[in-house]
């Protein structure tokens, strides 16, 4: 390779002769699970242990006790560290032999249930599934047996948080290293690449401006790890994305910030976005504070004054006019495939086949309660139909319309954790986009003050200079690819507990759901 | 196309601290005085800007209540020392209808005049009681949205109340029908008379000059007419709306000439009433106000069949639901049986419906729309927008947190009003904008604009899961 080129942008060098590839020299990132704690002094916890240190004699029954490394007396140190809280069991462990409270012979320790649980979380992302996320970022695996944080279901008391999988009594035995979670991408058979991702799901397009680049490197390096994508959302397409070119999206949105020919041309997924979760039929809203210099540099916009993105494209007043657009991103880039991105109207599958029959590779359907950016809180609540109800409506359409194995249905907008993606999936999804899981990740709380000032306080959400260096890139990647690592081995857990061998197998398979009250 | 409508907003601060979510930040002992909480955790300097407060002990809340419940101070505190919980004064507002969360929305529109926006997606319920059970629809691709925010199309939210006439008769170039009056307000909401559980504050200036500014129409009771204090309370008149108290006192015909509309309670003789009315001022239009109990429905019905029956305004009680019921219906859904009622009567278009109670949030207006109300009338959010609690004690010589007992000034109280309904206002055109509809009339009854829970899960999920049964 000519590494003489790579700093040339003109298309003839990015696709020289046809080869269809990018002359950057493309960055390997490793798919090794770390340790990553959390990037906070005091972890917030489910419980918490206190020690009266008044009646403690140190005798480090407590420290013998804890399988799960709550207490811990550091070499060289005659006190024992504040006890880790985040990383006790509660008390299902009252029924167990390590009991610590029950251990201590000084009856020096007490448990109580840490009462800031309410102020965390959610009805959609309950302070369980928060803390179970954190966990999966930390250790790369899913929750240990013993442990009861509840985080199948949420409490939003609908859609998936009232959808359980039946699992049979016995299943067919499938060893779990044979399990196969990847995925196709392109069904069209087309003379388009095929591109296969290793898990089913990719990252899903923040733009730089609403999220920080650490966060989008973070996150697009996670999926070089795990052989999957991550999109640029609109808002531009960063130099130093481009060692990572191969596992990006390009996303091409009504306010084309930062769309050029050679950033369409770098990529192998186009995503054409009609429409977004967080705001469905708003189109996009970078606040004037949230643009930076180096946001507006990216964008070619002047610093401070909001940026619009207008609804819809004002070239695009049917499926004819959708059509012309695809066929025009597949002139540019003739390696790439396509996605069209829509949220989720009455006709949400009618939008979908028409837009099949435009020829986009991708379905990409975004649900009105997900959404990571700013967005009018009257539109996050009640415009569009949540992804739970518009998945299992866009399969069974595609499948009368005889065209469901020749198109990818992504979902988004709501999947906070595998098994939303899984149940997803077996409501007829082939796979999922996630947003709000990866800042999770990161530690972000939910807060929602993305929108405000400076941006986010955890240094995620945000291009404040002082704000961002919370978080440094081989964290921010570790953290997303032990996410991924659960995830996967969620999945598989769920596929081996069903019998299945293969994610593909689990495709609308709704008979393996049941719903809280209608099969109560 | 009407002249394009907009609510001058400006920032009116509010008179009492604060009651925000995340109030209680709640110090164990140990402190370290490291002042890392103070100078490098909260990012939001509100720990520093607590020495300023903490002189005067009658403000000294308001810095806990702005906390913006990021949890930095929690857990970068030296010491562990910081807990975080919700603040009981929060948890405590309204009731199970009027939610703190309405509280919340609605303080920030009547402070800042703003559409409220935060990130990270949905934070509530999947769906809820009355309004929370419907989302409104979106349109795109085939279904071009329309860009009211930013400016590039003119959304209309104007309706029009009085009856309409289903043809148009000429003769040569005469057109031999008479037309009735018609009434255009330029966004579907109508103020109503505050209930009488929470009658302590005199609102009625307040509600008055806001239904100035916004062009909008209060109704007032006519036994408050005289007590209510304003300058040049005739330049008031084109705003109001008299209710016709059977025990309040008549006022001269040369006063109700000058209003547009005017409310006289439902009863027996209601047709006459409207008669002789009519025939005093004929160029007035008559609502008939009907509570929305077990009988609004064959009420209403019964109503639009009568030939001078102009507007009906249906009222339920202040949750939403039907008066004098165990097992109310809500608000929304008698007003989609009775606007079902009167297109199958073929009456729909000579009637205004107007559905009251219940209406807390600027989706609600929508929603109602859709349901099939021409408009809706709100009473309660305007006293939110004071900083009210519905703590329901109105009685005079109690205590009242919301300090309204107290004086307060006209541009306060209609600021505050001003900018939720200017808040209200572009949120109802961001809902149209992205449903792709120019036009608040054509939302009436447009329940394809709409995705109703009930039915969705019977469509959806009712093929995949009810055959497992």
């Amino acid at each position: 390779m000519d590494q003489s080129l790579k700093n040339k942008t003109d298309l003839s060098e990015i696709l020289p002769d046809n080869t269809l590839k990018t002359f950057v020299p493309q960055t390997k990132v490793e798919r090794k699970v770390v340790h990553a704690p959390a990037r906070y002094r005091n972890e917030i916890s489910k419980y918490i242990i206190f020690r009266d240190e008044e009646k403690c004699t140190l005798c480090g029954e407590c420290v013998k006790t804890c399988p799960k490394g709550v207490h811990v007396l550091k070499p060289g140190y005659k006190l024992f560290a504040t006890p880790f809280s985040y990383k006790c069991n509660g008390f299902v462990c009252e029924k167990t032999d390590h009991f610590c409270i029950a251990k201590c012979p000084q009856g020096a320790l007490q448990l109580k249930k840490n009462p800031m649980m309410e102020a965390l979380g959610d009805a959609r992302w309950p302070s369980d599934m928060m803390l179970a996320t954190w966990h999966m970022a930390e250790t790369g695996d899913i929750l240990p047996e013993d442990s009861d944080f509840e985080y199948e279901l949420g409490n939003s008391d609908g859609g998936f948080d009232r959808i359980r999988f039946v699992y049979p009594e016995n299943p067919a035995k499938v060893n779990e290293d044979e399990i196969d979670l990847s995925l196709d991408l392109n069904k069209r058979n087309d003379g388009r690449p095929q591109i296969t991702i290793d898990v089913p799901w990719y990252g899903g397009g923040m733009s730089f401006g609403s999220i920080s680049n650490v966060t989008q490197l973070s996150k697009v390096r996670a999926a070089v790890a795990w052989n999957t994508f991550s999109c640029s959302g609109e808002g531009g397409y960063m130099e130093r994305l481009r060692p990572y070119d191969d596992h990006m999206i390009t996303q091409v949105a009504t306010g084309l910030f930062g769309i050029r020919e050679e950033t369409i041309q770098r990529v192998p997924i186009v995503e054409f976005k009609y429409a977004q979760g967080a705001k469905p039929g708003l189109g996009g809203h970078l606040l004037g504070t949230k643009n930076t210099a180096s946001v507006a540099k990216m964008r070619e916009a002047v610093q401070g004054i909001p940026l619009f993105s207008p609804f819809p494209f004002h070239s695009v007043y049917s499926i004819e006019d959708h059509m012309k657009h695809i066929d025009w991103i597949k002139h540019i880039n003739p390696r790439a495939i396509i996605s069209t991105k829509v949220s989720t109207p009455t006709d949400v599958d009618m939008v979908a086949v028409g837009s099949y029959y435009a020829g986009t590779h991708i379905i990409h359907i975004d649900g009105g309660y997900g959404g990571t950016g700013a967005a009018p809180d009257i539109a996050k609540k009640n415009i569009a139909m949540p992804i739970d109800y518009a998945i299992p409506k866009v399969h069974n359409f595609l499948v009368a319309e005889g065209v469901r194995d020749t198109v990818i249905l992504m979902a988004s907008g709501g999947i906070r954790t595998y098994y939303d993606a899984a149940k997803s999936i077996a409501l007829g999804a082939d796979g999922v986009i996630i947003g709000t899981a990866e800042l999770i990740a990161l530690c972000c709380l939910r807060c929602t003050r993305c929108s405000a000032g400076r941006g986010c306080p955890r240094g995620i959400a945000t291009t404040d200079g002082g704000l961002v260096t919370q978080i440094s890139l081989d964290w921010g990647t570790q953290r997303l690819i032990n996410l991924y690592n659960a995830w996967a081995i969620g999945l598989k857990d769920i596929l081996k507990r069903l019998g299945l061998k293969s994610i593909k197998e689990l495709r609308g398979r709704t008979d393996l759901l049941k719903h809280l009250d209608i099969n109560a | 196309m009407p002249e394009k409508y907009h609510v001058k907003t400006s920032i009116v601060q509010p008179r009492l601290p604060r009651i925000g979510k995340f109030g209680v930040v709640d110090w164990r002992e140990d402190c370290a005085r490291c002042n890392n909480c103070v100078k490098k955790a909260c990012i939001y300097d509100k720990y520093r800007e607590e020495s300023s407060f903490i002189r005067d002990l009658d403000e000294v809340h308001t810095l806990y209540y702005e906390c913006m419940g990021c949890f930095s101070c929690v857990q970068n505190c030296t010491k562990n020392l910081l807990t975080m919980s919700i603040n009981s004064e929060y948890r405590k507002l309204g009731n199970s209808y009027w939610t703190p969360q309405i509280f919340g929305t609605t303080w920030l529109e009547a402070e800042t005049g703003k559409v409220p926006v935060s990130g990270a997606g949905y934070r509530g319920k999947f769906s809820g009681h009355g309004f929370d059970s419907m989302w409104t629809d979106m349109s795109e691709i085939v279904r071009p949205t329309r860009d009211g925010i930013h400016g590039r199309e003119y959304i209309s939210t104007s309706v029009d109340l009085g009856r309409k006439p289903s043809y148009l008769q000429f003769e040569g170039d005469k057109m031999n029908t008479e037309l009735p009056p018609l009434i255009s307000l330029p966004f579907p909401v109508i103020f109503d008379m505050p209930s009488a559980a929470h009658s302590l504050p005199v609102l009625e200036p307040y509600i008055l000059e806001t239904a100035k500014q916004t062009g909008l129409i209060a109704i007032v009771d006519t036994t408050k007419w005289i007590e209510i204090q304003l300058e040049n309370k005739s330049d008031y008149l084109n705003n109001i709306a008299f209710y016709l108290n059977p025990n309040g006192p008549e006022l001269s015909i040369d006063i109700l000439n000058k209003t547009r509309l005017i409310e006289i309670p439902d009863g027996k003789d209601v047709e006459q009433r409207i008669n002789a009315i009519k025939k005093d001022l004929p160029g007035i239009i008559i609502a008939v106000r009907v509570p929305l109990d077990t009988n609004a429905s064959k009420r209403s019905e019964e109503l639009s069949k009568i030939k001078n029956i102009e507007v009906i305004h249906l009222v339920a009680d202040i949750n939403g639901n039907e008066i004098g019921t165990n097992n109310p219906r809500f608000v929304k859904d008698v007003v989609r049986e009775i606007h079902g009622l009167l297109i199958k009567n073929e009456t729909r278009d000579e009637i205004t419906l107007i559905a009251g109670g219940g209406v807390a949030l600027s989706e609600h207006v929508a929603k109602a729309l859709i349901c099939g109300a021409d408009l809706v009338s709100i009473d309660i959010p305007l006293l939110i927008a004071i900083e009210c609690r519905l703590c329901e004690s109105c009685k005079p010589g109690d205590y009242c947190s919301a300090k309204l007992d107290q004086e307060i000034t006209l541009k306060y109280g209609a600021g505050r009003m001003t900018n939720l309904m200017g808040a209200w206002h572009w949120q109802m055109v961001e809902l149209m904008g992205a449903m792709g509809m120019r036009e608040a009339r054509r939302l009436r009854g447009d329940v394809g604009r709409a995705m109703f829970k009930d039915e969705l899960e019977e469509e959806i999920y009712g093929p995949i899961f009810k055959k497992q049964n």
